[in-house]
């Protein structure tokens, strides 16, 4: 790696004493010795084994649910249905007044994806669980399913999701949260050139190599330990007292270093069912997924398709944008209606347009829950957008370096959410990616800023 | 049939900080009888390292060395309120509420300090070496260890401070989309060379050259580590991940890592890392934060380069040698 310290050097001012020097990690030779512990290195006497009971179908309606067989299996201690959980219809971002609650902690006479949670059995051996699990009958009256976001949003289809009604996620501005600036039309109008084009992406998994999990054990005092390796303590401590309507002063939340959340441990999954089941079985309990469960079952990052509408001179001036993205939710909102406002405020990109255009959709399918992943909102919109700049420099047979510096946003430029920009650098990143790539640029360009007023 | 090169570019920015803000930090510090330092906080650290950074903006501020301060976290019981580590927050957000804890704390140090060297607070400054000084008298100085002993012991006093950190939430205006979604962005632009097989649309990622401005590296070692692992995620985005290969329908989705591929050692890319630093006006000492930012802009930058390699555009990702034959084949009957 190399500091370009030229850059921005009259902005900035060094010669800090701890800031900026390369200090070795303190937790590094633990990690690479072995030696750090994780949550699953806990384990308690007497502790039991949740396994999951889980949706062979995409979209289905319960009809019974039989757990005589299971119960007799060796080694089982206790089943859990949906009447069991005491708030078992949630959302997770309810606690920023995001609605509506929409997903349940364990199936409850629906399911709505294959995968979707419908009995924990808990057992003295992981393997008991397992086996017993197998032994649970559910009657299922098989639904159709919707699985393209473009189906989805038709009339007539299969209606997903009952809490919302319909098969996108209904923000205060609409069907779609929207941008408006300027006049997409009339920019159109005017444009020398138009190009729209659309990007699709699939889901996207984690892969940590620590999978999610945790370790309740239910303490002398009344109180629970949650040994857990989420990404955010407070938030799935707060959920899991909505969900188990259970005082937060009785939970206490403990985590440590995280094999990897990329997003993926975000959700509150796990944290709720296990202390519900320490809870009614006083005994510690461990809940961890699989590799095949964090791969399937855990929420990915959502598909999204990006539809992108431009208008272009021919001296390299974008002059219209307009963008329409789609994320596809599967069967619960989960992060996704953030991901998806997220997205919104990204386009049109770093780029100053003076006509913006965008529309982006929550949508709901028979699938995997998405939620939150690394950059979820951007990730693919950059992806699109950056390509489509690609594609816009050919179509106007200009070099697709020196196109971005054409358009790139600086200092005082008016983004389309009507923020002044503050803080740009992207002139300066290009300027040095053209240095070190030997991509080289007109020297108009090289002598750019993003915050200084040219000569 | 032949192996092809191309290159591709792609800039972008990204946001620090949960959208719309509305996503607060506390930290409190404390020092201990001999004048150490600790943090406590609830943020996790997800491997990143965010402990250490943590230390280093509590020593930087309070004028210790890095060794002197102790990270307690992710503990409910104990730790002040953090909404999580993700959206490229922890940084920023736990390293402000850091700042200000650390500040407090600073403060009371160097009163009790004044006190035992009878002068004012004001003209008193950290050497950074463990010591208070007069300023311009450095011959006139104490050990934090001796305050820490005259705070506890003989004054009373608590050296401790309260942090908290929060951009209040904005709304996004209905019909306009008006909002303020965040209050600084980092920056990138990357370059890729590719080689594509255009008999088997293999793909080798032969060099990514990464630029990023991320307001300040407060650690370049860290740093360094989570912009080459970025940069490989986005690599991985671009012509491997999926849980859904052939999407929207449902099937063939990998259960394991035999199944749902991702470049191993031997696909990696020769990849250059530069830092660029234009601090930002509220991050702490400039920084924002990278941690996503870092895994985007190869994505595009990998698929204009199998453009220029080939001459066709692969538009759904990921970018797999079946899509690539696909495209090349209609190509030729186009």
């Amino acid at each position: 790696m190399e500091l370009r310290k030229d850059y921005f050097a009259d902005v900035r001012k060094d010669g800090l004493h701890e800031i900026g020097q390369p200090r070795p990690r303190l937790d590094s030779p633990g990690h690479v010795t072995g030696k750090t512990a994780y949550f699953a290195d806990r384990n308690f006497p007497g502790m039991l084994h949740l396994k999951m009971v889980r949706s062979p179908h995409h979209h289905a309606r319960i009809r019974s649910i039989d757990t005589s067989e299971a119960e007799k299996h060796p080694g089982v201690v206790k089943i859990l249905t949906a009447k069991d959980v005491p708030h078992n219809v949630y959302t997770i971002l309810i606690l920023i007044q995001i609605g509506p609650e929409d997903e349940t902690v364990l199936a409850d006479g629906k399911v709505r994806w294959k995968g979707e949670a419908v009995v924990a059995v808990l057992a003295e051996t992981e393997r008991a669980a397992q086996e017993a699990a197998a032994k649970v009958k559910v009657d299922y009256e098989v639904l159709p399913a919707v699985f393209d976001m473009e189906e989805a949003l038709k009339p007539g289809a299969p209606l997903v999701n009952e809490y919302h009604g319909q098969n996108y996620y209904l923000y205060d501005s609409g069907e779609c949260r929207k941008v408006r600036f300027g006049d997409v039309e009339a920019g159109f109008a005017g444009a020398d050139h138009i190009l729209e084009q659309s990007y699709q992406s699939s889901p996207i998994e984690h892969a940590p190599t620590e999978t999610t999990g945790c370790v309740v054990v239910p303490e002398s005092n009344d109180r629970f330990t949650c040994y857990t390796n989420t990404q955010a303590m407070f938030f799935t401590l707060d959920n899991a007292s909505i969900i188990l309507q259970m005082p937060g002063s009785k939970l206490h939340f403990v985590g440590g270093t995280v094999g990897g959340g990329f997003g993926g441990k975000v959700d509150v999954i796990v944290e709720p069912i296990a202390i519900l089941a320490a809870k009614l079985t006083g005994r510690p309990v461990c809940f961890i997924y699989s590799r095949e469960e964090e791969m399937q079952i855990s929420s990915p990052r959502a598909a999204e398709k990006v539809v992108i509408k431009d208008g272009v001179m021919k001296d390299g001036r974008i002059v219209a944008r307009k963008v329409t993205g789609y994320t596809d939710a599967g069967a619960y909102s989960r992060h996704s209606p953030y991901g998806a406002q997220k997205g919104a405020a990204h386009y049109p990109g770093p780029y100053t347009i003076p006509n913006v255009w965008i529309d982006t959709y929550c949508v709901y399918t028979n699938r995997t829950p998405s939620s939150a992943m690394r950059g979820f909102g951007v990730t693919i919109g950059d992806f699109a957008l950056e390509v489509q700049m690609d594609k816009l420099a050919r179509l106007i047979g200009m070099d697709p370096l020196e196109f971005r510096f054409i358009n790139a946003y600086r200092d005082g430029d008016m983004k389309a959410h009507r923020q002044p920009t503050e803080g740009a650098a992207l002139i300066e990143c290009m300027q040095e990616a053209s240095r070190a790539a030997n991509w080289p640029v007109a020297e108009k360009y090289m002598a750019m800023s993003s915050y200084r007023k040219e000569a | 049939m032949a192996i092809r090169r191309g290159r591709g570019v792609a800039a972008i920015n990204y946001p620090t900080g949960m959208n719309l803000g509305g996503d607060p930090t506390q930290a409190l510090v404390h020092s201990t009888p001999t004048g150490n330092f600790m943090v406590t906080l609830s943020s996790v650290d997800l491997g990143q390292g965010m402990k250490q950074i943590m230390a280093q903006i509590c020593a930087e501020t309070i004028g210790v060395p890095t060794d002197r301060v102790v990270i307690d976290t992710a503990d409910t019981d104990t730790g002040p309120h953090c909404m999580g580590t993700f959206a490229s927050r922890g940084t920023h957000r736990a390293g402000n509420a850091v700042i200000q804890a650390a500040k407090e704390a600073r403060q009371v140090m160097l009163e009790v300090a004044a006190e035992e060297l009878e002068v004012n607070a004001s003209d008193l400054e950290t050497d950074g070496q463990g010591n208070i000084q007069v300023k311009g008298a450095p011959q006139k100085s104490i050990s934090i260890f001796d305050v820490a002993l005259s705070a506890h012991f003989k004054r009373g006093r608590s050296i401790s401070g309260r942090g908290m950190f929060l951009i209040p939430r904005s709304y996004p205006e209905k019909e306009t989309g008006a909002m303020k979604p965040s209050t600084c962005y980092a920056h990138a632009c990357t370059v890729a060379e590719v080689e594509v097989d255009d008999e088997t649309g293999e793909v080798t990622v032969l060099a990514v050259k990464n630029v990023f401005e991320i307001g300040r590296a407060l650690n370049p070692k860290m740093v360094e580590q989570q912009l080459v692992g970025g940069s490989w995620m986005g690599i991985s985005h671009a012509l491997y991940e999926t849980t859904e290969p052939y999407y929207p329908n449902r099937d063939h989705g990998g259960t394991d890592f035999n199944q749902y591929l991702m470049p191993g050692p031997g696909d990696l890319a020769k990849t250059e890392i530069i830092v660029l630093e234009r601090p930002s006006a509220d991050g702490p000492f400039g920084a924002k934060g990278p941690g996503e930012m870092c895994a985007n802009p190869q994505i595009p930058a990998v698929a204009n380069a199998v453009f220029d390699a080939v001459g066709v555009r692969v538009d759904t990702l990921p970018i797999t040698p079946e899509r690539i034959l696909r495209a090349l084949k209609a190509q030729a009957a186009g």
